[in-house]
Formats: structure tokens, sequence, C-alpha cells
């Protein structure tokens, strides 16, 4: 790991410290000197912009707090005085608000170059399998975000969410009640949110750590899923890449920022914007668009602890892909049938998305219906395929698809 | 004792497990407080009774309370709903149950059931025009129907929205006092 460090202390107080502490080596070793294969793509700036997102969110969160009051009679209140009263307390809710969207954008765009670029396969489970974990952990935390302003879609989405466990047989109603605090969601449900909402990114930034140390490990792969065979393959991560990655996150900043200055409530439900009322269920409740592909899967099965199942069931495959898929090619590139099938599944995946959004009724049950089969026939066929598929000639190195 | 490498259990073995296994009863003693904290505490445990005053509701009308956080229905049913429900008893019900064991006796005008669906807890939706294809009900988050005795009877719900314990304590007055099966 440490090995491809080229630095050597010049100063005294470097050289004091290294022989203490050799932190500054590591990071040269980590972050200057890190053979990168030459060819990464912008998929590859994906996971850079996430880690921007993450430092975004609890930068603004820590603020936000400051202002912030977790209870029933006081949140929305307080909410609002943020947004009002609280110097550019407006701009930092935004941010944080929007960055939640923006963070799950930049996350799924990550998955999908796994899932296209075969970024799972060996010798990367365990990095892949951390990445699923980060990827339930802010699933957890913007849930309970989305609490904390205490809006009609706060209460109610809160609600039908912690009901998904009453569906387990026999410990289903103490685990809610557990959850709850109570007899219903209410200010104990809120606070033990917030205190969560504010613990789980610094878990998030754990796991993170842990998913660059699998990833330092193994090294990077990269769009012909060729292994790095020599030097030549490789660019050393700093200038070539720290360049690429802040320029990606430029330009995703910029993408992010028109949200937050021009149309701040895209993302926002407008029923959010009436106080929680215990006894008024909004017409439809939609959760944040993120959660609707699987908030559908939840809606297409017709029995409850079933469809409970398939929507953990839609994640939980995802633990363990690194061995449903049976092909030994990384890259959809050279996967000419497999790659029909993966677009399939992203279109599924999007329309799911729709169908969640959509009343739970007539045509779009049927269609949800339709591509869960999809979203689940995808992995099933990734363990049939990769036996008999022919795949297209790789090529011998990554300079020699790059020179070709 | 390094030649030692007999089968037969010695007295360090012994003493290893007892540790082991008084350290794992200890772990598990202390880590209850930190669990059970979570569940409904002293307060919300001694929640009250609610009493509802029911001679202003019309025929056809229903009122909804607070009860324990939740919603909880009034309905005063009018002949027509109370003989759907009864023609409705043989039915193909998925969650089987007499009209008339949902209603105190001699009222069967009176319809008082939790307010919280039985799928995943959103409140359904009892105003004129919006209840359902059953006339009862409708829950709007995934679609279940119930009908005019609150038993489901289309969508994801898998059973009747329960009835809680009451009682009349006039002929105005409705003593709501526990929800045992909800
Ligand atoms: C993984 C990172 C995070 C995600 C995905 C996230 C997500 C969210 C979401 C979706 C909301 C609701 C926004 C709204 O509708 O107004 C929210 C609110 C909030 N978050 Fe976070 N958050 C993260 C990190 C943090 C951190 C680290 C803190 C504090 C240290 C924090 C503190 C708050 C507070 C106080 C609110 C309520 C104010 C408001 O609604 O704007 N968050 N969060
Ligand atoms: S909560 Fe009523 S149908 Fe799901």
């Amino acid at each position: 790991m440490a090995g491809h460090s080229t630095y050597q202390p010049q100063n005294a107080i470097a050289k004091w410290l290294e022989r203490r502490l050799p932190i500054i080596s590591m990071m040269h070793g980590q972050a200057v000197a890190f053979p990168t294969p030459r060819n990464l793509n912008y998929f590859w700036t994906f996971g850079a912009i996430a880690m921007f997102m993450l430092i975004t969110m609890i930068l603004t969160g820590i603020v936000l707090v400051m202002h912030y009051t977790p209870h029933t009679s006081l949140a929305f209140n307080s909410v609002e005085h943020i947004m009002r009263d609280v110097n550019y307390g407006w701009l930092i809710r935004n941010l944080h608000q929007n960055g939640a969207s923006l963070f799950f954008i930049a996350v799924y765009m990550h998955i999908l170059r796994g899932l296209y670029f075969g970024s799972y396969k060996e010798p990367r489970e365990v990095l892949w399998i951390l990445g699923v974990l980060i990827f339930l952990l802010m699933m957890a935390t913007a849930f309970m975000g989305y609490v904390l302003p205490w809006g009609q879609m706060s209460f109610w989405g809160a609600t039908v969410i912690t009901n998904l466990f009453s569906a387990f047989p026999i410990v289903g109603d103490p685990v809610v009640s557990w959850l709850w605090g109570g007899f219903s969601v209410d200010n104990p449900t809120l606070n033990r949110f917030f205190a969560l909402h504010y613990l789980l990114p610094f878990m998030i930034l754990g796991v993170v750590v842990l998913h660059i140390w699998a990833l330092h490990v193994s090294g990077n792969g990269n769009p012909t899923g060729v292994e790095v065979k020599s030097e030549q393959d490789t660019l050393p991560f700093h200038p070539y890449y720290t360049i690429k990655d802040l320029f990606a996150v430029a330009v995703f900043f910029i993408f992010f920022l028109i949200f937050v200055f021009y149309m701040p409530m895209f993302f926002n439900h407008p029923d959010n914007n009436i106080e929680a009322n215990p006894l008024v269920t909004p017409a439809h409740i939609v959760p944040e668009w993120y959660f609707l592909p699987f908030y559908a899967i939840l809606r297409a099965v017709p029995d409850k602890l079933g469809g409970v199942l398939a929507m953990f069931g839609a994640i939980a495959v995802m633990f363990i892909l690194p061995w449903l898929d049976t092909s030994k090619i990384r890259s959809m590139t050279y996967r000419p049938i497999a790659k029909v099938f993966f677009w399939l599944f992203v279109v599924a995946c999007v329309a799911l998305g729709y169908l969640g959004a959509a009343p739970a009724e007539g045509l779009y049950v049927v269609f949800s219906r339709i591509f869960m089969a999809i979203y689940f026939g995808y992995f099933v066929f990734l363990f049939v395929i990769g036996l008999v598929e022919k795949p297209k000639p790789l090529p011998n190195s990554i300079t020699e698809s790059v020179l070709s | 004792m390094a030649t030692t490498n007999s089968a037969e259990p010695t007295r360090r073995d012994f003493l290893y497990i007892a540790t082991a296994a008084t350290g794992a009863v200890g772990a598990g003693f202390a880590a209850w407080p930190f669990i059970h904290q979570m569940n409904p505490d002293a307060s919300a445990l001694a929640l009250s009774t609610t009493e509802v005053d029911i001679s202003a509701i019309q025929p056809g009308q229903i009122v909804t309370v607070k009860f324990r956080g939740k919603a909880m229905f009034v309905r005063r049913r009018t002949k027509g709903e109370i003989d759907a429900a009864r023609k409705d008893d043989t039915a193909a019900l998925p969650d089987p149950a007499k009209d008339a064991d949902r209603v105190k006796p001699g009222k069967d005008e009176w319809l008082i059931v939790s307010g919280v669906c039985t799928h995943l807890g959103c409140t359904p939706v009892g105003t004129a025009g919006g209840r359902g294809d059953f006339d009862g009900w409708f829950c709007p988050c995934h679609g279940s129907h119930y009908d005019t005795s609150g038993r489901i009877r289309k969508g994801p719900a898998p059973l009747n929205l329960p009835v809680p314990e009451y009682q009349f304590t006039s002929d105005t007055v409705v003593l709501i006092t526990d929800l045992k099966n909800a």
C-alpha cells in the first residue's frame, strides 16, 4: 500500500514526524503517487463527486443543527425560521435539502458505473459490499432527515416506512412501537431520528474510509475490465486524476447550484410545506424520488409481507451480486448480450421510479409487476448468461486499448 | 504444560467457558437498558381514554377523533349502509367478520373503528365521494378499500380496521378505553 510512495521528507520537521507518524508519506502514496489506470472515463469521477457531496451534507447539516429544534411543536417553525430569519439560512437549508437529491444522483451514477463495468467482480467484492452498505446507510440517513422538518410528507412518510416492520409476524408490532417510542410517530420518534440523523453521516464517513482502503488494495478497475499489467498502463493519481475529478466536481456543482438558486423546491413535495397533522393523510403519499423504484416494488406485490420482502430483497440482492454474475469478463463493452439486458435493467429502474409516484391502481400496478420482474430477472439472467455467452475479444492490455 | 494434549477438558477450559458465559450474560444485561429506553415511556403508557360526544353526528357522517395520537373513526351509519354491511357478511372477505360483531348490540347505527390503515398506517379517507368501491373508506396511500363495516375488501391491507374497546356511558357519550388488537 504505502509502497507506491516516492516521498522523501525534506525538512527537519517532516523527518521528525515521519519517524513518529508517517502520515505524509502515507497520504503521498495513497493520493499523489498512487498508480491509476490511464484510461478512466468520466464515469469514474462520481466517487469523488459523492465524497464532495458527503462533505457538503455534513457541513450544512452541522450549521442547520445550530438553528433547528427537534420537537414536534417547534420543529416546523424552526425550519421556517431558518428559511426566513437566520442569516443565509435559506442558502444553507437549500444546499442541504437539494444536496441530498444530488448526492443520490451521484451515488446512483456511481453504482450504475459499477454494474456496467463489472466493478463488483473479483477481486473487488468487499469494496462493492462496503459500497452497498454505504447506500443503505444513506437511505436511512435521508429517510430520517426528511422527517425532521415535520411537514405532512415527513410525518406520513415516517408512518408508512416504520410500519413496514409490522409486516413481520410476531415481532412486527413490538418492533414498530419500539421504533416509535409510543403508539404513533410522535415526539419521541422525532427526537431519536434527529440523534440518528446526526450520527449516521459520520458512520458513512467511516465506511467510506474502509471503501477507499479496499479500493487501494485492489486498485481501480477501468473501462476495459483488463487489469493493470505494467506501469505503462497507469498514471500517478496526482495531477492527472486530481484535476480530472475536480473538474467533474465543478461541473456537477454548477448543476447542483442551479437547483439551489433557481429551483430550490424542485425535489420537494409541496405538502411538506404544511405542518404535520396526524389525523389527515395527504391524498398522495410519495417518498423522495430516490426511494421511488423501491417503493414501486413494495406496492407491486399484493401481499403486505411479500411486498416488504421484495423491497428489501431488491437491495439485498446487490450484496450477493458478485457471486450471481458468473461471467469472468468485467466490462459490458465485451458482453454483447449481457449489455442489452443491462440497459433493459436501467430502463426498468427508471420506469419503476415513475410508477412509484403514480397511484397504486389499474395499469400502473400491472406495469410495476412487469418491471419488477425485469429488475429481479436481470440478476438471474447474469447467472445464466455468464455460463453460455461468447464475449468479444479483449485487448491485451490497457495501453493497447488506448493506443489502438 | 506444552505436552498436555488430552481430550479431557481441563480446569482451565472450564474457567474460559465460565468467564465467557458470564461476560456474555453481563453484556446482555448491560445492553437491555439501551434497547428498552426506546420503548414507549411511562408518559406514553399513561395515556388517557377518550370521550366522544356523539349527539351532533348526523346519519351518514363520519367524525374523526384522536385516540393515543392516532385517528379513530366514529360513523353514524344509514339504514342502507348497515344493510350493505350485513348483506356482505357472506361475501368472500379477506378477514372474515360479521357486521353484528363489530358494533354494540342494539347500536347498529354506530360503527367505531380505528382510523389506522392495517397496511402501513395511513388514515383512510371517509369524505363523501371518496369512500372507495365499497362506500366505507378508501386509503389513498396504496389503494385499500374498506366497506361500511370497516372490513378490508380490496387492496394490500391484510386486516379489517380494528374495533377498539369502548362503551356507551350515556346515549350521547362514548368512552373509548383501549385498542388491544391494533
Ligand atoms: C449523508 C448525509 C446526509 C443526508 C443524505 C441528509 C439528508 C437530509 C434530508 C433529506 C433532510 C430534509 C430536508 C428538508 O426537506 O428540509 C435533512 C434535514 C436535516 N438534516 Fe440532514 N442529511 C445528511 C447529513 C446531515 C448531518 C451530518 C447533519 C448534522 C450534523 C444534518 C442535519 C439536518 C437537520 C438539522 C435537518 C432539518 C432541517 C431541514 O429540514 O432543513 N444532516 N437531511
Ligand atoms: S397504508 Fe393504507 S393502503 Fe397502504
